[in-house]
């Protein structure tokens, strides 16, 4: 676009150092041109490159300086009662240690891409296949190591050889046994029985009818479960499956259930275990009557026999019939009519 | 004169006897009857009637005239407001979620548009239409005696799932949410509790104690309190944000420093 007359003044002004950039590009024996970095050609360029790569260093050394002066400043471990000085006790041992590493590694690698010497290679990729002459030879050796071991000739070896090794698949197998014993009933039944009581979960208190208000829900486990020992986490187990949610409604606002009267006046009972993979639920709307899975967001309408309504479960919560016994305290009617819980293998049912 | 144990089987004895039974049960009655009991005080029927006056011009045109509620095209609905108590109005209006501008999936948190003389007044007058949850006093949200370790322990099975185990809120169905219980008085928590606004459940005294409402309260009010002694909380939402923040921040950097690594210097 500049006329030619102002663009040769410009010419002459440049660095004499630079002037090699304008020049034709030096050809590689290869044949590629040879690349030059700005550094290569320019020591002002060298030299600032150079200074930089001395900063990150010296960033570097002020970042374990800040991890020892953090460490020493603010000491950890007993004694220390104010969260305040933990907090600054992580961000200078983290954050001093961080930008001790990094500006050492983005040092380093500055001071390669910047002002070490660059050898450039061409590497010809050979072909993926071996020659002909390899190839056929492999197969000579193969038919000659045959024919000398005598494999080929002798029948009794090889008919004796090639069951034994194929016996040896099924130890594998056999060992696939000691993975345990089968679960036998333990995922079919909970601590639920005619006649267990309610108790309200953390509290264990026993519940009445009336205790649990229209729109209330009360996480609950068996009266039973205090005397399931404590060893090799077997109450915990227990607590797992027996795990209930109650909540209360209008009777009339109860479109349908697992079971004829299976409510107490509007108190209903459902397994708290999703049917999906079995994480806890709770995250229940009132209003809606939806008890929604924290984990992977399946749905269930409890006012209509725990329904999916949403999400990737494929059953409806089990229901536990309700009743209350001669003190007037809610016990169950009955056990689970059903495995709580996700699916397993041998469950069987729809 | 016939002496006094002769005279016992008069006729009259008995009725007498009656009499004066009721005559000094009624006196000891009016001696020492609570004073609530009482005529309402000037000042009390003075908020009634500010109740009434402000109930017809703020909420009536959705909740009625006589606050039975009422229902609008396309499911929305105002719930009837007798027998939901002082308590529920004190929540709801004293967090600004009511009066609604407009009908949505759920109210949410805003500014509070009334005095608390003006609220005061309000649930008093929907606290005549029916019997509920009365406001919580003082000596009920007193949470410094109680026990932290319950608190977390009830928080955890009872609250958790919706409100986060930090109580910072979470997602519920169709758009409906638990708000996050950061900054919210301990007087609104447990109204909450009591009155189990919108989505949430109720959770009455005897199922939840009131020294158990106050342990969660005291339980919710420590754990907010609490320094992030880990760095950045990342709104301690758990796994979700730390995980968008592990994939986006941290391998994000690491891509950043490879292309840098790799490419051609000039």
């Amino acid at each position: 676009m500049n006329p030619p007359s102002s663009s040769a003044p410009a010419e002459t002004s440049r660095p004499e150092h630079l002037a090699s950039l304008a020049s034709e590009p030096e050809i590689h024996p290869s044949g590629l041109p040879v690349h030059r970095r700005l550094t290569d050609l320019d020591p002002v360029a060298a030299r600032r490159a150079e200074r930089q790569v001395a900063a990150l260093f010296a960033l570097s050394a002020l970042g374990t300086v800040i991890f020892l002066v953090g460490y020493v400043a603010f000491p950890l471990g007993q004694g220390t009662k104010d969260p305040a000085s933990l907090v600054w006790s992580n961000r200078l041992l983290g954050g001093g240690l961080a930008l001790s590493l990094f500006c050492l590694g983005a040092g380093a690698i500055h001071w390669a891409r910047k002002l070490m010497p660059v050898e450039e290679l061409v590497e010809e990729r050979h072909p993926l296949h071996s020659s002909a002459a390899q190839r056929a030879g492999l197969v000579e050796q193969l038919a000659a190591s045959g024919e000398s071991t005598g494999f080929t000739r002798r029948k009794l070896i090889k008919r004796a050889l090639l069951p034994a090794a194929g016996l040896l698949a099924l130890p594998p197998l056999v060992l696939l046994r000691d993975l345990g014993p089968l679960p036998g009933r333990v995922l079919r039944e909970t601590l639920w029985a005619a006649g267990v009581r309610v108790h309200s979960d953390v509290t264990n208190q026993p519940l009445r009818p009336e205790d649990i208000p229209i729109g209330g829900m009360v996480p609950a486990i068996p009266a039973n479960l205090k005397d399931v020992p404590t060893e090799n986490g077997a109450q915990l187990n227990a607590r797992a499956k027996a795990a209930l949610l109650l909540v209360r409604m209008e009777p009339r606002q109860i479109v349908s259930q697992q079971g004829a009267q299976w409510d107490y006046q509007g108190i209903l009972a459902f397994s708290k275990i999703c049917t999906h993979v079995g994480c806890p639920l709770g995250l229940y709307e009132q209003q809606t009557h939806k008890m929604m899975c924290p984990c992977h967001q399946s749905t269930f309408n409890l006012a209509d026999s725990a329904k999916v309504v949403f999400g990737p479960a494929k059953r409806h919560l089990p229901q536990l019939p309700l009743t209350v016994d001669a003190e007037g305290y809610l016990v169950a009617a009955a056990g689970f009519a059903e495995p709580v819980g996700p699916s397993f293998w041998e469950r069987g049912g729809a | 004169m016939t002496s006094l144990p002769a005279r016992r089987r008069h006729p009259l004895a008995a009725a007498l006897v009656v009499l004066v039974g009721l005559l000094l049960t009624g006196g000891a009655y009016a001696a020492l009857a609570p004073a609530q009991a009482a005529a309402p005080t000037a000042a009390q029927t003075q908020a009634l009637a500010d109740g009434k006056r402000l109930f017809l011009a703020n909420c009536a045109s959705c909740h009625g005239l006589s606050g039975q509620g009422g229902s609008f095209g396309g499911g929305a609905y105002a719930p009837s407001l007798i027998g939901v108590g002082a308590a529920a109005v004190d929540f709801q209006v004293g967090t600004g979620r009511m009066p609604l501008a407009a009908p949505g999936v759920q109210a949410r948190r805003g500014p509070v548009i009334f005095t608390d003389q003006e609220i005061a007044a309000l649930s008093a007058y929907v606290a005549s239409l029916g019997p509920g949850p009365a406001i919580p006093d003082q000596a009920a949200l007193n949470y410094q005696g109680a026990n932290l370790q319950e608190g977390g322990e009830l928080f955890r099975t009872n609250c958790s799932q919706c409100h986060n185990f930090s109580g910072r809120g979470g997602a519920l169905t169709d758009g409906k949410f638990a708000p996050s219980l950061q900054g919210v008085s301990p007087k609104h928590i447990y109204e909450a509790m009591i009155t189990g606004p919108q989505s949430m459940p109720v959770f009455a005294d005897t199922t939840l104690t009131p020294e158990q409402k106050q342990a969660i309260i005291k339980y919710l009010k420590t754990t907010q309190a609490e320094p992030n002694v880990g760095g950045l909380g990342l709104g301690r939402l758990g796994p979700v944000t730390e995980g968008l923040a592990g994939w986006i921040i941290g391998i994000g950097a690491l891509i950043a420093v490879a292309v840098w690594i790799g490419a051609k210097t000039t």
